[in-house]
């Protein structure tokens, strides 16, 4: 699929999302004096995207501090906006890149329930194996029914190996021996699926916290990787999720999935101004093909409307 | 989930309690102060300026400038404003039509419509007695036909089998067949996760809704969900016609804002809740209750049902004997330390008492450690039979004693012979106060200040 077709893809799904956000800063911005009511009502539609009520604030100040007082129009509101949140949004910005050194590089995937930790390692494996990686899964999500059969469906989809356990089998002396398997076999990767968890849950959060130290027993330096899925349609609760999970098992990157909907995912923004943790792919589809490499103009632009306008040209 | 929440309210009606007449500024600084709240805990902008505007007309009014108690005032306006947004009365899912009465689940991929149907499954065929069938028209998902059958196989309800290839619409068809033809009462259809925006896919249960006719449309909702619940709820609700809501993870520590915002734009109402990982976590929804525990004045009735299902009935009833006579021994701590621990530990009871709010961020400040009660549990079992009967005997070697054998501190034993000092004097208190003045009082008439 080609880069152009992968963008429409992004913009067709983030313009229902911001033809809300958008479509109000046309009826706020037809063009008027950006006094405190606007600024006011500017800072409602960043919230109403997700972005939290800090972000919204800092964006809003930061556009006040050139523009209060004069009179804008409705694509200077815009691209303003899409230059604030491109400015947060670029540091993070960066895809994961298997270091080749590692043998396998290992990547632990984590996230609350359902937010789609096991769809995106069967994306991985795709792009990966496409990439002509050898790519080796861990179905190491023993308590959801049904959660190691649907990895292996991926497993043969990729015609990569799914190493497997019993349902309710201890997932880190899964993850233990999935790891001996993938460096006897000479993988590049292995990805390692986790059950999902609330953050709030210790003793969940200590088990996951197991998984990582059993690692390091074969590889000091395992999990050379450790993604949190986050659903786009997640809120402020977001920040918590990536707060603890961050504190337990070092996440090093953040991947977004179910873009596709109306949900603006503006919480990545609140998130990368908090945590400023690398984004390193957004989920906008239910295809394997639908797992892409995050961009901050993109998004930016997309979450203000302004590519939706390109688009129309 | 909705402590953040109640949290953030609190600090807001703590100054408001304090002040004396109110005048138009002091009311409008205290809503722009509940509306920041609410749409940090992720209720929808449209929800909040709605749910504000509607607070506003009745607390300027003369109904808070005359009142005695105007800060008084605004808290009851806004907690009745926001029962009447949770909806007033708990709804029961509606099952009263010919049999086999079909029930279907809708909602966003993730948000947990298998283990939700199957926990319903397994409350309605334990708890009401019925007959229950579950059929999963997930053919989108791998292996979630599969899931079904799992979780069918541990709540002990039957599935429909799984026929490779089968489409939606016919597995619909031939799970209302199956049902009659073995007599169930209800059959929970298990729709695939979608888009709202997704076209063929809602096209479809559209089609399934149309063979199977169910008396209850249930939109699964994850409770975390930010501001795009309304666009959710209002979309599924346009094409499908819910007739009520489950809320998933509300165990969660979300603020809850999803709950507000569905219920809101939809018009349904929230019926069950989910509460955990287990297939009995699941409750069913009392939006009164809710509201109480938004605002931070607890929720009691919610905490005397949770001790009577954990409580053994007989301890409970020896402890009692024991608290008229004004005596409490260090074993009875230990009960009590056990109970707790069942009860979701010292934060889970905190959230549900009145007045406790206040107590538990001192204890989140304080760093007070989740295991703390385990702990001390370990320091009691480390006692004497003798010891724990007659506390007073404790002396420094037999401290010495005690730590070592719970692997704690001597300063550890302390803390807690102090807390059973403060306890027992406490228990005397609670005796001459009654059952009637500990519920007036709250958390706050009995324990020490902190």
């Amino acid at each position: 699929m080609s880069e152009k077709n992968w963008f429409s893809r992004l913009t067709r799904g983030l313009k229902k999302s911001t033809s809300a956000l958008t479509g109000n800063i046309s009826s706020l911005f037809t063009k008027r004096k950006l006094d405190d009511e606007a600024l006011e009502e500017l800072e409602e539609l960043l919230i109403a995207a997700d972005l939290g009520v800090t972000t919204s604030a800092r964006i809003c100040a930061n556009i006040a501090r050139t523009r209060f007082n004069k009179d804008v129009g409705e694509r200077e509101i815009r691209e303003a906006l899409a230059d604030e949140i491109e400015a947060i949004l670029t540091p993070v910005a960066k895809p994961l890149i298997p270091d080749p050194a590692h043998k396998p590089h290992v990547v632990l995937v984590v996230g609350v329930n359902g937010t789609g930790k096991t769809t995106t390692i069967g994306k991985l494996a795709r792009h990966f194996t496409a990439e002509g990686l050898k790519v080796m899964m861990a179905a190491g999500d023993t308590f959801r029914a049904a959660a190691i059969e649907q990895l292996q469906i991926w497993g043969k989809r990729t015609a990569s190996p799914v190493i497997a356990g019993k349902p309710g089998a201890d997932a880190a002396g899964l993850a233990y021996g999935a790891l001996q398997q993938a460096k006897e076999q000479n993988m590049d990767l292995l990805l390692i699926d986790t059950a999902g968890r609330l953050q709030n849950k210790s003793h969940l959060m200590a088990e996951l916290e197991k998984i990582s130290r059993v690692l390091k027993k074969i590889d000091p330096e395992a999990p050379h990787s450790v993604l949190l899925v986050l659903d786009a349609t997640t809120g402020q609760n977001a920040l918590s999720q990536v707060e603890v999970f961050q504190q337990v098992c070092q996440v090093t990157g953040l991947v977004m999935t179910k873009l596709d909907g109306t949900a603006r995912g503006g919480v990545l923004v609140a998130l990368a101004d908090k945590f400023a943790l690398p984004v390193h792919a957004i989920g906008v589809g239910e295809g394997a093909e639908d797992l892409r490499p995050f961009d901050a103009r993109q998004f930016a632009e997309a979450l203000c409307g302004l590519s939706e306008e390109d688009a129309n040209k | 989930m909705f402590e953040s929440l109640s949290n953030r309210l609190g600090e807001v009606f703590e100054r408001l309690r304090k002040r004396g007449a109110l005048n138009e500024s002091d009311v409008d600084e205290a809503l722009r102060e509940v509306r920041i709240a609410l749409l940090e805990a992720d209720v929808s902008l449209p929800v909040v300026k709605k749910f504000i505007k509607g607070v506003r007309e009745k607390a300027v009014g003369q109904e808070v400038l005359r009142s005695v108690t105007p800060g008084q005032m605004v808290i009851k306006i806004v907690h009745d404003h926001l029962v009447e947004t949770l909806g007033a009365e708990s709804v029961a899912l509606n099952l009263s039509a010919v049999p086999p009465v079909a029930v279907m689940m809708v909602g966003l991929q993730g948000s947990g419509k298998t283990t939700s149907t199957a926990k319903i499954a397994k409350w309605l065929q334990t708890k009401e007695r019925k007959k229950v069938l579950m059929a999963s028209l997930d053919v989108q998902r791998p292996a979630a036909q599969e899931q079904l059958k799992v979780l069918g196989e541990q709540a002990g309800v039957a599935t429909l089998p799984i026929v490779p290839g089968q489409m939606p619409v016919e597995i619909a068809k031939r799970a209302m067949q199956a049902a009659r033809l073995q007599g169930m009462d209800v059959v929970l259809l298990d729709t695939a996760g979608r888009l709202h925006v997704d076209e063929a896919l809602m096209a479809e249960i559209a089609a399934v809704k149309k063979v199977a006719e169910p008396q209850e449309i249930l939109l699964v909702a994850d409770a975390l969900t930010g501001q795009d619940a309304v666009n959710v709820a209002s979309r599924f609700h346009e094409r499908v016609t819910l007739t009520g809501i489950m809320l998933t993870r509300i165990d969660g520590d979300g603020r809850g804002g999803a709950a507000l915002s569905m219920r809101a734009v939809t018009g349904c109402p929230i019926k069950m809740l989910g509460t955990g990982e287990g297939l009995d976590d699941i409750e069913p929804f009392h939006p009164d209750r809710i509201a109480s525990r938004i605002l931070g004045m607890g929720d009691v009735v919610s905490l005397v049902e949770k001790a009577a299902e954990t409580m053994e009935k007989e301890e409970a009833d020896r402890l009692a004997a024991k608290v008229a006579k004004g005596r409490f021994d260090l074993e009875d701590l230990r009960d009590q330390l056990r109970q707790m621990q069942k009860m979701g530990g010292l934060e889970g009871m905190m959230g549900l008492l009145p007045g406790a709010q206040k107590v538990k961020k001192q204890m989140a400040a304080a760093n007070i450690d989740p295991k703390l009660l385990s702990r001390q549990e370990a320091i009691i079992n480390s006692m004497t039979p003798r010891e724990r009967r007659n506390p007073k005997l404790i002396n420094a070697s037999r401290k010495r004693r005690i730590a070592s054998g719970s692997g704690t501190s001597i300063p550890e034993v302390n803390r807690v012979l102090k807390q059973w000092k403060q306890m027992s004097v406490m228990m005397k208190k609670v005796k001459k106060l009654g059952k009637k003045g500990m519920m007036r009082a709250g958390l706050e008439g009995i324990l020490p200040r902190m």
